[in-house]
Order: C-alpha cells, then structure tokens, then sequence
C-alpha cells in the first residue's frame, strides 16, 4: 500500500514537472517580448484568446492538435525504445506523398476501400522513412538522431522535385501559375468533416483511439514490454534473451508509421492535396508535445491540445499585437530545454527515497 | 567553354568548395571540442543560426566587421553556457536537449529578425577578398588558393591551433581524458565539471562564428533558415573525422566541394532537377556514417558524468 502511494506520488511529480517547465519558459516569455517592445500581457491575452477564446478557436485548436498528438505518440514509442526520432517532419511528408500517389493514380471510386488504404499507404511510407534510421541504427549502431534529420532534408528536396515536376496540379500547367502542389484529392478519399464549415474531421476521433492503442500495445503486450525493456537498459534486456536490435528497429517503424499518418489524416482531412509545407513544423512540435506528455501516449492527448493551441494562438498574436508567431517556436526550443533539464529533479528525489528506505 | 572538365570549371568548383568549406570548419572544430570531451551538442545549427543574426545586425548597424564576428562569438559563447547548464550540471539527455537548443536559436533569430529588421532581406558589406602577394597572381591557383577572404585563412588557420591544443598541451589532455573515462580523470583531479563547460562554450563560440561567416564572410545577406542543416552535417562530420582535426579538414572539403558540384551543375546546365541535387549533400552525411569507424569515439560520448557515490 505504502509502495503504491509513493509510487503514484513520483507519478504526480513526474506529471507536474513539465507544467513548471511550460510556466518557466513563459515567464522567460514575457521578458523577451518587454525587450523587444511589446507589451507582455496584450500579447498573451491575445496567444490565449486566439487558442481558446471561442468555439471556432477550440476547434481550430483540435484540428491542430491531431497531428501533434500523432506525432507525439511516434515520439514516445520511439523514446521508450532507447531511439530518438526527429525524422517526424519528413516522415509526415512522404506519407502524404505516397497516400497521395495511391488516392491520385488509383481509381477506385470507393470510400470503404480508398480511405483505409491511403491511410495505410501514409503509414506504411512514414514507417519506411523511419524504418530506414532504425535498421541503420539496429544494424550498424549508426546515430539515429543525425540520421533522422538528414532524412527530413532529403524528404523536404524530394517533395519540392515531386510537387514542382512529376506531381504537379496539371491545372496549374494550364494556368501558367505553376504553384507547387498536387491536384485536390478525389472527394471519395476524404474524411469526414465533423463540423462544417470547419475542417475538424474523424481523424482527430482515429488519432485519440490510437492514443489508447499505444498505451495499450506498450503496457499491456509482449512487444511493447520488450520495448521499454530495450530502452530501459539495453544490456540487461539483452541477456534476458531480447533480440535488442529488432525492438530498436520496431520502436522506429512504429514511430514513423505514426507520422506518416499525421501526414496522411492532414492531407485528406484538412488540407485535401499535397502543398510545399504540408509539414508545418509539426515533427518538431510533435516531440515538444510528448516531452510535455512524460513520454506517455496518453499524457501527450492533453499536451497535444495545449500546444495545437499556442500554434493557432500564435498567429493570432501576430495578427493583433504584431508579434510573429517565430516567438511561439522561440518559447517551444525553450519548453523542450526546460523539460529534459527537469528530469534531473524527478531522478533525485527518487533517488533520494530509495535511499531513505 | 561550359564544358565540366575546362580548368576553368574545375579551379572554379575547388575555388567555391574551398569558401563553402569555412562553416563546416569553424562549426565541426566547435563540435570536435564538445564531442573530445564527451559532450554531443546537437544545438549547433540554433547557435549558427543566431550567430547568422547577430553578426549581420551588429554590422548592419555599426558596419564594423570585427564587431559582427565579436557579437557572434559572445552569442555563441552565451548559448554554450545555456547548453552545458542544461546537459552537464543537469545531465539532461544530450541529443534532445540540442534539438530544444536549436529550435529556440532558430525560432529567436527569426523573431528578431521579423521584429528589428521587419523582415526584409538587406545586404551589408561583408569581408571582402584578400590577395595574398605573390601567390595571388599565380594563374588559376592563386585565384583559388589565394584571393580567400579573412575569414577563410582564419578557418584553416584554425586546423592546426586545434591540434596542437588538443594533443600537445596539458588541457588537450585533459579533455581527452575526460571524454574517454571521466571517472579516472575526476581521480586524478581533473575537473570533469569545467572541462566540460570550457568545451561546450569553446563549440558555441566557434558555432557563433560558423553561422557569421554566412551572414557576413560568404553572401552578406540574413535569410531565416539560411544554415540551412549545415549545424546538423558539422555534427556529423566530427564523426566522420575519427575525431580529428585533420579528419574534420577533410571532411568539410567533402562535403563544401559536393555543395559546389551541385551548385555548379544547376549552373551547367547538366540534366538532373536542382531539387534533387540539392539532396546530395545530406545522403552523402547518412553514407559517410554508415561507413564511419565509430571505435576512435570518445568512450563517454553523450553520457552524462555522475560521481559515483559510496
């Protein structure tokens, strides 16, 4: 009983630590827009009120919110392996790519069979795009983090080559205008708008139900034990007889297989074809939103809705008080620094209790 | 004349690739000093990219160069201390928080750029060609070798100082040691704590100058996102390097002589997309880590250092 209480204790401090972390970059926040001239509290006022002020922002937000939390579920499948993934952005651009490949040249005009397989096509392309850094990683010992964001840089240069030659909106040949992006999507491959006007849509139900899956492939299943067993000590997990390189390379296959359907849901959900920055920066965001989570698919649900909301908040506050919403990805950098520093206390004091036993 | 094997073309593409290889120099010695003392910073391209910003300001503003490169070095020298606060007296995990060190310098300099220079892109005089004597007037080569600017010579220059001071002084010494088993060195007195500190800041200071040579030793302009990954491929060439300062050398002409062969095949007209020319650079860093020998790594790369208690 003891056990359980201080256990759910450490859980509680654990889950407090980033709000600290999230408050303190604020506050460093607020000294940053004094320097340059701005007025904190207007500025804040408006972040705030442009995430939740209103119905349409709150929804707005949800639609931001889903690939984050789809990212961040990849983030912590990926972290509880042992291997880091920062390859979200271009794994969210080759799994719209290819789901957008499939639903384009494809035609099978059924939404039953199209929708599932563009969704799985996005996966299956986002687990190859994280599949590789893995099996590097799992083979060879090759850095995944390097690796991974090479990996973005390859993906951003292939989609511009595919959006500008061989993909592009044949429309926009006609016209002259040569914009870079596909054609829209046959209608029959879109999801369902949930609340039109809106482009709230059923990939935010997908993306929370497989918020649930994770949690539940990663404590309820042999191979999701196997995996934290693998990041938890690697050598340990290896003389325990874990063939530690396979869990390694499938903690990375699960993980870019959840971006790529991040990719997937924002392309037929919301964006309904492929423009240059279908990314949005959402893989970086996407690790921010776990950190916040504690690496947990279920605390990233919350923390998905807090940071769709300083995106969209962010460019209210642009609008309305002229400060660029770059400041919003200045005080991310600074949660991010504020998150891993903090883990150091959550360490000590358990620490620190073990010792008093 | 356009023809890829003139020795025009040729001395042109080594003569670029000889100026493209500066940040990788001055960013990959940076890096060579963090990771020699088991420190992996992956901040380096948020620190470049404020060094871009800095440098460019201060000399848009004052139009003294030696400004621009000190504001940048104070900068660099800044966001070290924040990197080694976090991931040595914090030992938070080191390839994550370089991620949050990058986001928040490339998020800052675009803010600041936005907010103090409203966004457009101006142009400064930046540190203009010097012709060496003598050299200088050789056909071909001299135009190659020596009508570099300052900042160029400096970054060469730099190769051997880092040498010497990492593998014929006493501090050298014991930054390898402390790198390769901190525990002995800590033992033996050495301060595992400052050692570590110094390198990072020494990295970040030469990652403040990587980024300022952009800004104002190559195209004179800021552009946001202008380093453009280059931070990222710095770190990625220490590994290619063996951790050397002579593999580092060889490395950065790699990679800044790829840059300018693909630079110079758009140019040429050669038949291949310039998106998919541009993606040269980064699939050769994924080839050139596969291929790498990663025994010659500093044994505590990336492990935080705890005295063990007891």
């Amino acid at each position: 009983m003891l056990l359980k209480i201080r256990s759910f204790m450490q859980k509680t401090f654990d889950a407090i630590l980033p709000i600290f972390a999230t408050l303190l970059a604020l506050i460093i926040g607020i000294f940053m827009l004094k320097s340059l001239g701005k007025n904190p509290l207007d500025a804040y006022q408006a972040l705030f009120e442009g995430a939740f002020g209103s119905q349409r922002a709150i929804i707005q937000t949800v639609i931001k919110a889903t690939p984050l939390l789809l990212v961040g579920i990849g983030v912590c499948i990926a972290f509880r392996g042992g291997v880091v993934n920062i390859g979200g952005e271009g794994q969210i651009i080759m799994g719209a790519l290819a789901s957008a490949a499939v639903a384009l040249y494809l035609p099978i005009p059924s939404r039953l069979i199209m929708i599932p397989l563009c969704l799985l096509t996005a996966m299956a392309a986002g687990a190859v795009w994280g599949g590789i850094p893995g099996f590097l990683k799992a083979r060879m010992g090759v850095n995944e983090i390097l690796t991974t964001v090479m990996m973005n840089s390859i993906a951003v240069y292939f989609s511009n080559f595919l959006l500008r030659g061989p993909m592009i909106d044949p429309h926009e040949i006609e016209m002259g205008t040569r914009a870079a992006q596909t054609a829209q999507m046959p209608e029959y491959t879109w999801l369902t708008r949930l609340a039109p006007p809106t482009q709230l849509n059923t990939g935010t139900i997908l993306a929370v139900i497989l918020a649930f899956f994770a949690f539940v492939l990663l404590w309820r299943t042999t191979i999701g034990y196997r995996i934290r067993a693998v990041g938890f000590n690697s050598a340990a997990s290896k003389y325990a007889g874990i063939k530690v390189p396979i869990y390694q390379a499938m903690a990375m296959i699960l993980s870019g297989a959840f971006s790529g359907l991040a990719g997937g849901i924002e392309l037929f959900g919301v964006q309904h074809r492929v423009l240059e920055n279908i990314s949005a920066n959402y893989g970086f965001n996407g690790i921010v939103t776990a950190l916040f989570g504690n690496l947990h698919p279920i605390g990233t649900i919350p923390a998905a809705v807090l940071f769709g909301g300083l995106m969209v908040g962010g460019n209210k506050m642009q609008r309305s008080v002229q400060v660029h919403s770059a400041f919003i990805d200045t005080l991310l950098g600074l949660v991010v620094l504020f998150v891993v520093a903090a883990k150091i206390f959550s360490t000590n004091r358990s620490k620190r209790r073990a010792k008093n036993e | 004349m356009n023809n890829l094997f003139s020795a025009a073309t040729i001395f042109g593409i080594i003569g670029m690739a000889i100026r493209l290889a500066m940040p990788y120099l001055y960013a990959g010695l940076g890096e060579l000093f963090n990771q020699t003392a088991g420190c992996f910073n992956l901040g380096v391209e948020g620190i470049m990219m404020m060094g871009a910003f800095s440098a460019f300001y201060v000399v848009y503003q004052t139009g003294n160069l030696f400004l621009g490169i000190a504001a940048a070095a104070v900068i660099g020298l800044f966001m070290g201390l924040i990197m080694s606060l976090i991931s040595v007296t914090f030992k938070a995990a080191q390839g994550i928080s370089g991620i949050g060190l990058t986001m928040f310098g490339v998020g800052l300099s675009s803010l600041l750029f936005k907010t103090l220079l409203q966004g457009t892109v101006k142009s400064v005089a930046g540190f203009a060609p010097l012709k060496i004597p003598i050299l200088g007037d050789i056909p071909f080569i001299g135009e190659t070798f020596f009508q570099n600017n300052l900042m160029v010579y400096l970054a060469y220059c730099l190769i051997p100082v880092c040498s010497v001071v990492l593998y014929k002084t006493t501090l050298g010494l014991k930054i390898r040691s402390v790198g390769q088993n901190p525990q002995a060195a800590d033992t033996l007195g050495v301060s595992v704590i400052k050692i570590r500190y110094l390198c990072v800041c020494i990295g970040g200071v030469l990652a403040g100058i990587a980024g300022a040579t952009f800004s104002i030793a190559n195209i004179n302009m800021f552009q946001e996102k202008m380093t453009n990954g280059t931070g990222y491929i710095a770190v990625a060439l220490v590994y290619f390097s063996g951790w050397k300062p002579k593999g580092v050398l060889f490395g950065a002409l790699l990679f800044s002589f790829v840059n300018a062969l693909q630079l110079r095949m758009q140019v040429l007209g050669i038949n291949i997309p310039s998106d998919v020319a541009m993606m040269l650079p980064y699939i050769l860093t994924i080839i050139t880590l596969v291929f790498v020998q990663s025994r010659d790594a500093p044994a505590a790369l990336s492990v935080p250092y705890e005295r063990s208690e007891n």
